[in-house]
């Protein structure tokens, strides 16, 4: 007997077709109760239909929008089940994300039911300080990126006395690749919006900012939904106060990530960062106290209140407690949000959770842009925040590219391209230092590299992070500087032989139809946007973009990315 | 510009509200006018020249009107590892124009944007923000073509 059925239809689900899905069942299915839900971090497999029946729960996976899925999923089929690796469910541990993906998310009603805003209830009856003291017993660090520690940062915020204080919800993910605060506003808000009113009432804040990109309507939609949910149940009134909270979207600007930046952008200015001192807990929006905590901290803070802060504690490891999110994406079989023990290892999340396979794998990049790769030897290295630095990568707010054979230099270049367009121009090292530096990774992929580019790089490299104001500028060079410390080799290719041994960087390959295999079917000619390949089938390497049509559409993998000058 | 004027009305009149008030300007056109840009620029008492420092910075704001078909781009980092850069190659191609740019009829404009959000279906493209995913050189030039043949219609 099926009890109801529940929709994914987080951002991931719908780009996957689960509106269609949503809309098949809403038409055709009258008598059973239609629910939507968040995310459950498995994007590999979406759209992803949930059947609640007496018996538990049937999960289907890549859902299709027609008649047969539908009767398939009516009567319980066998087809498209949807079944959790065990090297998956073994690794992983959820915690913050119990509830993503199995409520509604904008349902008020379930989340009391599963145990929502209890923790807001106790602390309620707590003393502010005590708060303050319990999560600077959980050794909770910030998720945003830097990891500083959160009950040390609502010390220094309790501590003042302002006739406003304010606090912020810092919910602007700016690293691309990365979705895991996009995620928990979209499936759980309430339990975001949660953490938020603990966090005011323990600091003593009267208005509540939530930055949010615009760029994450349905995030957006889902907390404002919950705001008002919670402001209609009272929970916004304690202590004799009544706190203000609004959402605020951001207009998309990379740096507004760092807190300065982000109060000016608050203010309605340009997004520049400042100096500090004075620290924002001291003078902040509109020079009032202001306190700026990431979207996952919060989601954490009602987990260290329920349970007490020594069972928050009693995962991760000593400098770093509790789980983390990871968003993992690029070359892997299983793509999506995975939350695991801090402390684990980067091959346990690269195979055992994203189905990698060994052998496969060059390198991770972990922390985005600001970030820096780990070579696939190191990946026994433990993902917490002191052992990341020490490589010189950074545990960032939680983006996890998995990359396989690819050219590292390109890669490289990909994100300094990133932090030079978002540079904001105010510190000279940033703006013009970024913009050197692309210049030269842009020589050594364009074939026209030298072995000083490569000392210029380091040198400039180091400059950049001596020079800048901010975390952007400080970490820009990152990418670069990793990529040179682990895959110097691949630079020295380029600069010296003028080879690209991914076969990546157009510059530095030909294109090549092998005679054997092709069938002279002339698709390759007639596709070419340059008319680079002649009737004998032979490639013009001059007229040649590398745009790689002709090789998409031969059928017989006849043309191929050789080594350029048929250098081997 | 009176549908802006009447919006106005609603955003606070404080700085703090000004980036709202250029987000709804774009709601409104598309993107933001030098007509907005002016009302704008009255309604906070603010220089019109502090109000275009504002549109120049964020990355959201467009100052030239798009095609009736935005195509975005993603640039992101996993659609990049999987070949962002050659679906970009192939729309510049069959389309004729460079990223902020639009096609001669108005009826495509293009642009690269840093992440959609949906890593897992790397490389994509968004078309008047409806998601196209696991794009190959194929399966994108029948996207674009079936925009092309439903044209101004649609």
């Amino acid at each position: 007997m099926i009890k109801r059925i529940k929709i994914g239809t987080g951002s991931c689900g719908i780009a996957a077709g689960a509106d269609e899905v949503l809309k098949l069942f809403q038409d055709n299915v009258k008598d059973i109760d239609i629910v939507e839900v968040g995310c459950k971090g498995h994007c590999y497999a979406e759209p992803m239909v949930e059947v609640e029946t007496d018996n538990g729960s049937i999960i289907y996976e890549h859902v299709k929008a027609d008649k047969a899925d539908l009767d398939n999923i009516l009567n319980l089929g066998e087809k498209s089940r949807f079944t959790l690796r065990k090297q998956r469910s073994e690794r992983e541990m959820i915690r913050v994300t119990r509830l993503a993906g199995k409520i509604n998310p904008v349902s008020f009603e379930e989340y009391v039911e599963n145990g929502g805003y209890k923790a807001l209830k106790k602390a309620l009856g707590m003393d502010p300080a005590d708060i303050v003291e319990e999560v600077k017993k959980s050794g909770l660090r910030g998720r945003g990126g830097a990891g500083f520690p959160t009950g040390l940062k609502w010390s220094f915020m309790a501590g003042k006395t302002a006739e406003k204080k304010i606090l912020v919800c810092n919910a602007d993910e700016g690293d691309p690749g990365a979705f895991m605060d996009r995620s928990l506003m979209e499936s759980v808000p309430h339990q975001v919006l949660e953490g938020m009113l603990i966090a005011a009432y323990a600091v003593g804040a009267t208005q509540i900012f939530i930055y949010c990109r615009a760029e994450y309507p349905l995030a957006i939609k889902n907390l404002s939904i919950a705001q008002k949910q919670a402001e209609e149940n009272g929970l916004t009134n304690f202590d004799g106060r009544s706190i203000s909270i609004r959402i605020k979207e951001g207009a998309g600007a990379f740096v507004c990530g760092e807190e300065t930046a982000l109060i000016h952008s608050l203010e309605g200015y340009r997004g520049t960062p400042r100096f500090r001192p004075p620290f924002p807990t001291d003078s902040g929006f509109k020079g009032y106290p202001t306190m700026i905590n990431n979207v996952e901290t919060f989601g954490n803070i009602p987990m260290i209140i329920a349970d007490g802060a020594s069972a928050y504690a009693s995962v991760g490891t000593k400098g770093s407690t509790g789980t983390k999110l990871f968003a993992l994406a690029g070359d892997l079989e299983c793509p999506g949000l995975a939350e695991v023990p801090i402390g684990i290892t980067i091959a346990d999340i690269v195979y055992g959770i994203g189905g990698a396979k060994e052998g496969s794998v060059k390198a991770v990049q972990i922390g985005g842009p600001s970030g820096g790769c780990i070579p696939a030897d190191l990946f026994d290295t433990p993902i917490d925040y002191d052992s990341l630095k020490s490589l010189g990568a950074i545990m960032g707010s939680g983006g996890l590219i998995v990359i396989g054979n690819r050219c590292m230099v390109e890669t490289a270049r990909y994100f300094l391209d990133f932090t030079a367009r978002e540079s904001c121009g105010k510190c000279t090292f940033c703006r013009i230092g970024t913009t050197r530096m692309l210049e030269t990774m842009e020589k050594i992929t364009g074939g026209h590299g030298t072995e000083e580019d490569i000392d210029f790089l380091e040198d400039i490299g180091e400059k950049i992070i001596k020079g800048s104001l901010c975390a952007l500028g400080q970490t820009a060079p990152n990418p670069v500087l990793a990529t040179l410390k682990y895959f110097r080799n691949e630079y020295e290719m380029h600069v010296r032989d003028k080879q690209c041994p991914a076969l990546e960087c157009p510059a530095l390959v030909d294109v090549e139809i092998d005679k054997e295999n092709c069938i002279e079917c002339k698709l390759c000619i007639k596709t070419c946007p340059v008319n680079a390949i002649d009737e004998e089938y032979i490639v013009d390497n001059e007229k040649c973009t590398r745009c790689n049509s002709c090789i998409e559409v031969c059928s017989k993998n006849a043309i191929s990315r050789v080594p350029k000058g048929g250098a081997k | 510009m009176a549908g802006l004027t009447s919006a106005l009305k609603t955003i606070e009149k404080d700085r703090s509200s000004l980036i709202k008030a250029l987000q709804t300007a774009q709601d409104h056109e598309g993107y933001v006018s030098d007509e907005a840009i002016k009302e704008i620029s009255g309604y906070f008492d603010v220089p019109t020249v502090d109000v275009e420092g504002i549109v120049s910075f964020y990355a959201q704001f467009k100052r030239v009107k798009p095609g009736k078909y935005v195509i975005s781009l993603c640039d992101g980092t996993a659609c990049h590892i999987k070949g962002g850069a050659l679906v970009l190659n192939w729309i510049c191609d069959e389309l004729g124009i460079q990223p902020g740019e639009n096609t001669e009829d108005d009826l495509f404009s293009l642009e690269v944007v840093a992440c959609l959000g949906c890593c897992s279906l790397a490389p994509v493209i968004s078309i008047n923000s409806k998601v196209y995913g696991n794009l190959d050189r194929k399966k994108l030039i029948k996207i674009l073509k079936s925009y092309r043949k439903m044209g101004g219609a649609a």
